[in-house]
């Protein structure tokens, strides 16, 4: 099915299955523990034998020697593994490192060796007996000390600079300018579940339990970096206990465990420790990112520039920070450029809301600043410079819905804005200063073509296939609620079986565009299967309506299981999205409220409220929305207070590699988190009428944080995360 | 993690027999923080002895009108202590602010007071470190530095010590019981019993090498408004930035301990003497040895102590 023009109504409009707050339909066997993740599969491979992973102890040079001897001679041990033994490998495209190092070390702790064991306390054991001698090299790792350094690079999303009318010019002659730098460390994605595999290889065919957020591209990578044909490559993951990114890529657990598994002739498990994972696997870049807004008396910009710098290893992709500035607000003069400084601390890549989550930490502060000096609230600033278009490409390029100035109105009243004293540093309440900040909510929603198959047997009973996975997010449920009401029977009467190689390329989950463009795969799928039916059943499929189970038209009606037939009936269908994305600039909004404590005494900052409004086309199921939402409000949250992997910029690592180092919130941190969907059907996005809410919540959220914390206090800090130490530095005496 | 071999122990005297018989044995009692170190590898014993059914898990009045807390008694029990809630609350509260209710369910009282430093690079096997590795190097000095040692710190070592009890029992003038496995019974105060790292910041503790903490006893209870001032990065699951734990008197004969600054639960005593915050900030503070990464705590403390005066003055 093509989707190249603005949907219609259509069956999905009925409502009567999607769009209702439907618990999880694998709810129970996960609060049950019978939900399969991949590390412990043992029903798919009972004799495997367990990996460890050593890393590299540097961060760039050359493996002179490997000395594995005395591991291999380990009791239980049955194979190490190293570049020397590997056999031959390639970089797969995706691939910014190796997952394998040797001779070359491209990042500490990349994998030297694996070591396989009949049990795990063996094989982590004889880890510890591999021992390597290195030939170092001098890296870089400071991101501020090479900034000027750094190259003009594209991204693969888009280009690294845009400019419209004449910025300098106009930032010039402004009445009112903002210029303010500000840097965000770099970050962990932190998903419950560690990177793990089971690989087991049957001649030269390989199956990989897995947990990864994108199904063909894990084929691919793996065909790639393993030399062998994507036909031979099996990869099942239908749990992942989270992702964020970190498992849009096959990592070293999956291409290890393939290999050990060569090695010893059986299959292999391998799981990442918490501790390897932020150095070992990717990580969000860190940025230093300069905003400058120029605008006029009365509020209007017409000026207004983002530019970024960020690392990554040679031949890496730079962090799209700015990529919002080009269309969230107003303002005739712009520009947008990115940098990429070389930097060798491991893979940069995406974190959910990649570029966008750390662009607003800049250019929503930026705003709060203007506003300020502006003397306008910074609600009606934002709303003052909303657009209904590109504003780079012009009104010939309008967003296919765009609700921002309904978010942040209908959100400041939820909230209860207007009792925000505007002056900072002014409401107290006992030793705690009170503070509140806005922020705008906005998140690219791209779509991606996704391919279903949907059967229904004779008994009625339809069962959806895609590759499409589910990572926490809800898909199982959104796709059987698709089903249930295009086919018209309850949700009970569908299966869906998702996360499999063999099964329709879908979508898969990333770039908040899985949920969207998954649904309407199956969607294109249902669609098919109604039209065989009907026609099997010899009605006219525009006349023939489905529901309770039945077919109807022309006062005759027939049951799906005897329309279908003995055999049943199975077809398979993909959504093809023309260029919809191009004619229409394609976003969900949102505007974050949040209310804030800073510690009078020692600059802790806790967040005492937090309120969003959103609106992302059709919400396909408010439960799961919002549990999305609120989810990345949190890790909004912990962007503002608290995430950074610290560089220890002599050893070129990060230093807190583990949870108890790297702080994430925890529940005492999170206070009320309220969350309001706006209605809205973007009819351009998809047959679905949706758009991505996944990553939408983390955006801004943050910057909320900041800009309460400035109301709080009067201190305006633009180095993430805002730490006590650096906020006690601008608190007054107490005495 | 190496392979090891286990018993279980049933009485303290057996305990001690089972740790001098065999080199490289170690007790384990909750385990939170040995078992993580030994998966790391950076504790390495050969044998276990599991001391968890000694029976010193009872919390006894003394004669001299104090408690004996057993070594064994579990923090969440610890903390929850009628007596201890009513009469020594500077310690239920450094208690409840430590770690999560899952530690707290597991970690002992001796155990809590023989936790290892957090400083990160000890925790990282590839980098040099003088308390994992004597004679190794310091890789922390240079470092990512933020969270560590700016008082009695030595150039081989600027670890802290992360335990809050350990704080509150500092102010408490505790006084820690032993045993040695001739039968020996030792008591050693909480003052003496961490050491400064100086060049041996392996050697954490004054205990002998087959000594084992058999209670920790309170003295009769101060009376005073008793306060455990924990700051930290995050509500709960942090290690504290510093800590404050004291004891405020109407006579202004006032306690102090801090936590986060040093090797050891730090006190100075002379400090306490001085009727201002400041002053006695001043005097806690004197020779410290600071980063750019750090420094922020010397203000921290000082606008802690402050806050603390004139909570006791309201």
């Amino acid at each position: 099915m093509k989707f190249d023009t603005p949907a219609l109504d259509n069956p999905i409009d009925r409502t009567r299955v999607i769009g209702r707050p439907t618990d999880r339909i694998d709810g129970p066997a996960k609060v049950t523990g019978t939900a399969p993740y991949a590390y412990e599969r043992n029903d798919v491979a009972p004799n495997a034998a367990y990996g460890w992973i050593v890393g590299t102890g540097i961060s760039t040079g050359r493996i002179v020697r490997i000395h594995t001897k005395e591991a291999e001679a380990a009791r239980g041990v049955l194979a190490v593994v190293t570049y020397e033994n590997a056999g031959k490998l390639a970089k797969a495209k995706a691939h910014t490192a190796r997952m394998l190092a040797g001779p070359d070390v491209q990042h500490y702790d990349q994998a030297v060796a694996l070591v396989v064991a009949e049990t795990f306390e063996q094989a982590r054991a004889a880890a510890k007996l591999v021992r390597v001698e290195y030939a170092p090299n001098k890296g870089r790792f400071d991101l501020a000390a090479e900034k000027e350094n750094a190259i003009k690079k594209d991204s693969q999303v888009g280009p690294a600079d845009t400019a419209t009318g004449d910025f300098p010019a106009a930032f010039a002659r402004a009445a009112v300018t903002v210029d303010a730098t500000y840097s965000t460390p770099d970050q962990s994605q932190s998903m419950m579940e560690p990177h793990a595999t089971i690989a087991a290889w049957n001649g030269d065919e390989l199956s990989l339990w897995t947990s990864n957020q994108m199904i063909a591209w894990a084929v691919r990578d793996t065909a790639e970096t393993l030399l062998i044909a994507p036909e031979k490559i099996h990869v099942s993951s239908p749990y992942i206990g989270g992702g964020f990114g970190a498992k849009l890529w096959v990592r070293a657990d999956a291409i290890m465990a393939a290999l050990g598994a060569r090695a010893a002739k059986r299959p292999v498990k391998v799981a990442l420790s918490r501790p390897q994972i932020p150095n070992n696997t990717t990580h969000r870049p860190a940025t230093i990112q300069r905003v400058r807004i120029g605008a006029g008396k009365d509020g209007r910009i017409d000026a207004i520039a983002h530019e970024s710098w960020s690392g990554d290893l040679p031949d890496g992709d730079i962090e799209t920070a700015a990529f919002q500035t080009r269309l969230l607000y107003g303002g005739a003069n712009r520009m947008t450029a990115h940098r990429l400084a070389t930097l060798h601390l491991g893979e940069g890549n995406a974190m959910r809301a990649p570029g966008e989550a750390v662009g607003h930490l800049a250019l929503e502060v930026a705003m709060d600043e203007l506003a300020e000096k502006l003397g306008i609230d910074p609600v009606q600033l934002r709303i003052l410079n909303d657009i209904q278009h590109d504003p780079e490409k012009g009104p010939e390029r309008p967003f296919s819905s765009r609700k921002l100035v309904e978010c942040l109105t209908v959100g400041a009243e939820r909230f209860g804005w207007a009792k925000r004293n505007p002056k900072p540093g002014q409401v107290r309440d006992g030793d705690w200063l009170v503070g509140m900040g806005v922020a705008s909510a906005f998140r690219n929603s791209p779509t991606q073509d996704s391919a279903a198959r949907v059967g229904v047997d004779a008994k009625g009973l339809i069962t959806v296939e895609t590759d499409m996975t589910d990572i926490g997010t809800g898909s199982y449920t959104i796709i059987a609620q698709t089903a249930a009401e295009l086919m018209g029977v309850p949700i009970e009467r569908i299966t869906v079986k998702l996360g499999d190689s063999k099964a329709p390329v879908s979508s898969g989950s990333g770039g908040q565009w899985g949920a969207n463009s998954s649904t309407s795969g199956v969607y294109a799928a249902c669609m098919k299967l109604r039209g065989e039916l009907a026609k099997k059943a010899g009605f006219n499929v525009n006349e023939a309506v489905f529901e309770d189970g039945q077919i109807r038209a022309g006062g005759r009606n027939i049951s799906l299981g005897e329309a279908a037939g003995p055999d049943g009936l199975t077809v398979e269908d993909k959504i093809e999205f023309g260029d919809m994305q191009k004619k229409f600039a394609q976003a969900s909004f949102g505007a974050h409220f949040v209310e804030v404590g800073v510690n009078a005494v020692t600059g802790e900052t806790r967040v005492r409220r937090m309120s969003g409004v959103f609106a992302a086309g059709r919400i396909l199921n408010p439960k799961a929305a919002r549990s999305q939402v609120i989810g990345a409000m949190t890790m909004g949250v912990g962007a503002a207070l608290m995430e950074e992997l610290v560089v220890d910029k002599r050893f070129g690592y990060f230093v807190n590699h583990d949870l108890a180092e790297y702080h994430i919130p925890v529940h005492a941190d999170i206070p009320n988190q309220e969350v309001h969907f706006l209605e809205e059907l973007d009819d351009k996005s998809s047959p679905m009428k949706a758009k991505g809410v996944g990553e939408l919540g983390i955006c801004g959220a943050g910057a909320a944080v900041a800009n309460a914390i400035y109301n709080a206090t009067g201190v305006r800090l633009r180095d993430y995360p805002l730490t006590l130490d650096k906020v006690l530095e601008g608190l007054p005496s107490i005495v | 993690m190496k392979a090891f071999t286990y018993e279980r122990a049933n009485t303290p005297a057996a305990a001690v027999k089972a740790l001098a018989a065999r080199p490289d044995t170690k007790f384990i009692a909750g385990g939170t923080n040995l078992l993580d170190l030994m998966k790391l590898q950076i504790e390495t014993p050969e044998h276990l002895v599991d001391i968890n059914r000694l029976g010193l898990d009872k919390i006894e009045p003394t004669p001299e009108g104090g408690l004996r807390i057993g070594a064994l008694v579990r923090n969440t029990d610890l903390a929850a202590d009628s007596r201890i809630r009513r009469d020594y609350a500077v310690l239920s509260r450094a208690l409840l602010s430590g770690a999560s209710a899952q530690l707290r369910n597991k970690a002992t009282t001796a155990g809590n007071l023989l936790q290892r430093t957090r400083c990160p690079y000890f925790y990282d096997t590839t980098k040099p470190c003088n308390k994992r590795d004597p004679g190794s190097g310091c890789a922390a000095i240079g470092g990512f530095t933020r969270n560590l040692a700016i008082m009695g710190t030595s150039e081989a070592c600027i670890a802290t010590h992360p335990s809050d009890m350990a704080v509150a029992m500092r102010v408490l003038d505790a006084v820690i019981e032993t045993v040695a496995p001739d039968g020996t019974t030792r008591a050693i105060p909480i003052a003496e019993f961490h050491r400064l790292p100086g060049n041996t910041p392996h050697i954490e503790t004054t205990l002998g090498p087959n000594e084992m903490i058999t209670a920790v006893t309170l003295p009769p209870p101060l009376g005073g408004l008793h306060i455990y001032r924990k700051v930290r990065d995050r509500s709960s699951y942090a290690f504290a930035v510093v800590s404050v734990a004291a004891v405020m008197q109407k006579n202004g004969r006032n306690r102090f301990a801090f936590g986060g600054l040093a090797h050891k639960p730090w006190r100075v005593e002379e400090a306490e003497k001085k009727e201002t915050a400041a002053a006695v900030a001043e005097a806690v503070l004197a020779g410290a040895h600071t980063t750019p990464q750090n420094a922020f705590k010397t203000l921290l403390i000082t606008r802690v102590l402050t806050s603390i005066f004139a909570q006791a003055a309201a």
